[in-house]
């Protein structure tokens, strides 16, 4: 008998995987184009929103939530920058990755702020979670975007889905660190003065993770703008459209167009969240 | 004022995993160090008894480490109990339900603690009125609340600061205002002073005994100084080790320390702030009770035959009248002034002290005088003198 040198495959893990895969689209299709449904129709919702109000109104908005949580010089810089988008020809783009940014951020921020919570109040959910968020945020968006497209067809729907898997991990780790970091002597003051349980999370811990829970959701930001060109591969429209395209092409002009607007929009989201964190 | 508002019965506290095998181990008679070694539970408070009578100023004292903390935490179980009874007016502590326990915390006890811990994120008015927004109370009530209890603690024009615009020893306040605005019968403070400056913790202990004036509050004051609870403490109670050794009033415990731990406590201590001049006089003077028929012959023949230099001149009623010497005597005799009232024998700047004046404020009294310096109580009556002999004795003992 000779030794075993590892250069035969004894796990046929890619072919279980392929079964899986098989017969979860084969058999739950179905279900999955269901649940598909709530999410296009939001999805499709805001784009129109965004896209129907007149861009004076919506650089208004951006400029009224600057001058509130960053301060008047930020303003001035986001009035510029869409302006600028406006002028690049990218602004219809940009209204629906903001779409897609908004509905997968804001599900993110549903699902992930009371995970985050729990993992911070219970080192049993905290251990449970950590695996699956590393997972999340490590394993190549190419791996899983095969099979979301499978189970969700090609479209922005996909994109987002694809988004949210990637974009959850940090608001959920920066919710539990925020709510770690509270000083055990306030939860014991909040106790002392016959707080229950649900008054120290809402009186006490919340309030004090606030700042750690925005850069949170800024992450996510950032992270959901970061897959914008992934999803475009995947039939997502808006800013990663035409730097897929562009790549396509050899148009280096318009791929480099689309990137300015994914960083230009990264940029004010990034400023106004930040502040939002700080000012409270 | 004695009625009893908190009766503490066998308590205990083992930390670890599996406290009642820890409380096996404790009735059959191990220690705290061969439960650690056994088990790898700490027994932080080790059967505490001990009674709080209502409006006072009940210390509890000890190094870090000896379990006050621990203890003081169980009265309101922030810390949960392992076993034994606190009784507060008469419902057992331990046996409480969450809503029980939610109730004592918002009406009865309110807490101070070391660390001030004040919630950044509201202003003064709202962490004074913290207490009571956890009752639910309505802002504008719970506010007029927080604002007299502010106004108490002397920071009525600061209800809109943050605690971080603010120094340490008002940061206290804000924490102080907090407990007293839910009008507790019972105040738990968690070395509430300790994280101050000197002068400041002088103030703030200050501030404490002229509010307890106004209001006869129960105060558990948690401490490891002993300056500080000699002074503020009506009753101290000295942890060492998770127990109990020696509950007592100040002076008991300095004139009789239980043993060499509580003895160890007061090594460093200046006996001269603690000790009062009724508690060092000695009546080994001479007194002269001075009556017709008794005149200045009788007193200085009384002097010489007890070797005296100075004689005490008390009236029937041992009311303090003055100091002679034989020295003053014998010129009084040779001046010939016959008549039983001698008082133009008496030294002047004669100064006595009260029974309660500080070893420290008599002492200038004590050095510059030649004659021991008398004593009187409250009602003008004499007790004894203090010499500067008993004065350095009592230096020296401590």
């Amino acid at each position: 008998m000779s030794w075993y040198t590892f250069d035969e495959k004894i796990i046929p893990l890619d072919s279980w995987i392929q079964i899986g895969v098989d017969i979860l689209v084969e058999d739950y299709r179905d279900f999955f184009q269901y649940i598909k449904m709530p999410i296009e129709q939001s999805l499709e919702g805001l784009d129109w929103l965004f896209n129907t109000i007149n861009p004076w109104v919506i650089i208004l908005f951006f400029a009224f939530a600057t001058v509130k949580y960053v301060g008047k010089r930020a303003t001035f810089f986001v009035v510029l920058t869409f302006i600028l988008i406006g002028l690049l020809g990218l602004w219809e783009d940009t209204m629906t990755t903001l779409s897609m940014v908004v509905l997968s951020v804001l599900f993110c921020a549903i699902v992930g702020i009371p995970l985050g919570i729990a993992s911070g109040r219970s080192n049993r959910v905290e251990t449970f979670l950590r695996p699956l968020l590393d997972v999340m945020q490590t394993t190549p968006a190419f791996v899983y975007l095969i099979p979301v497209v499978m189970l969700f067809s090609i479209g922005t729907v996909s994109g987002v889905i694809a988004t949210i898997v990637f974009a959850m991990p940090p608001i959920v780790r920066l919710t539990n660190l925020g709510i770690r970091q509270v000083h055990p002597e306030l939860v014991e003051a909040g106790e002392a003065f016959g707080a229950t349980t649900m008054q120290v999370l809402i009186k006490v811990q919340i309030p004090q993770a606030w700042p750690s829970i925005m850069a949170g959701v800024n992450q996510t930001i950032m992270m959901a703008l970061s897959m914008v060109v992934i999803a475009a591969l995947i039939g997502a429209g808006g800013l990663g459209m035409p730097v897929f395209q562009g790549l396509n092409n050899l148009n280096i002009g318009m791929a480099t167009t689309g990137g300015i607007g994914i960083v230009l929009l990264a940029m004010v989201l990034d400023r106004i969240t930040q502040g939002m964190g700080q000012n409270n | 004022m004695t009625e009893e508002i908190i009766r503490v019965e066998n308590l205990y506290k083992i930390f670890g995993p599996s406290p009642k095998n820890g409380m096996k181990l404790i009735k059959q008679g191990l220690d705290k160090d061969e439960i650690f070694k056994k088990t790898g539970m700490t027994v932080g408070v080790q059967d505490a008894n001990f009674t709080v009578n209502s409006g006072e100023i009940f210390v509890i004292m000890g190094l870090s480490g000896s379990g006050k903390s621990t203890l003081v935490r169980m009265l309101n179980r922030l810390i949960e109990i392992t076993s034994g009874s606190v009784f507060v007016g008469g419902q057992d502590v331990a046996e409480l339900d969450a809503k029980g326990l939610t109730e004592l915390r918002r009406n009865q006890m309110s807490m101070v603690f070391q660390s001030f811990a004040l919630m950044p994120h509201l202003n003064v008015i709202e962490n004074a009125a913290f207490g009571l927004s956890l009752a639910k109370m309505n802002k504008e009530k719970r506010h007029e609340r927080a604002m007299e209890a502010l106004t108490q603690v002397g920071l009525e024009a600061y209800p809109n600061s943050f605690p971080d615009e603010l120094s340490g020893g008002m940061q206290q306040r804000v924490g102080l205002a907090r407990a007293l605005a839910v009008d507790p019968q019972i105040l738990l403070m968690d070395e509430a002073f300790s994280a101050l400056d000197p002068l400041i913790r002088a103030e703030m202990q200050d501030q404490l005994l002229s509010l307890q004036e106004k209001h006869q509050r129960t105060i558990i004051f948690i401490s490891h100084d002993l300056d500080e609870a000699m002074r503020i403490g009506d009753r101290i109670a000295i942890m060492e080790g998770g127990r109990i050794i020696q509950v007592g009033t100040p002076d008991e415990i300095l004139q009789d320390p239980a043993n060499d731990y509580v003895q160890a406590f007061f090594r460093g201590v200046d006996p001269t702030s603690i000790l009062v001049a009724g508690d060092i006089a000695r009546e080994t003077q001479t007194t002269v009770i001075k009556h017709p028929g008794k005149g200045p012959r009788t007193a200085l023949q009384r002097l010489i035959s007890q070797d005296r230099e100075f004689g005490y001149v008390l009236d029937k009623s041992k009311h303090f009248l003055g100091v002679v010497s034989t020295d003053s005597l014998k010129e009084y005799i040779s001046a010939d002034k016959g008549a039983s009232d001698f008082s133009d024998a008496f030294l002047e700047n004669v100064t006595p002290v009260s029974t309660n004046d500080s070893m420290q404020e008599i002492i200038d009294e004590v050095a510059t005088r030649p004659w021991p310096i008398p004593v009187l109580n409250d009602e003008q009556e004499y007790v004894g003198v203090v010499s500067k002999n008993i004065f350095l004795q009592t230096l020296q003992k401590k």
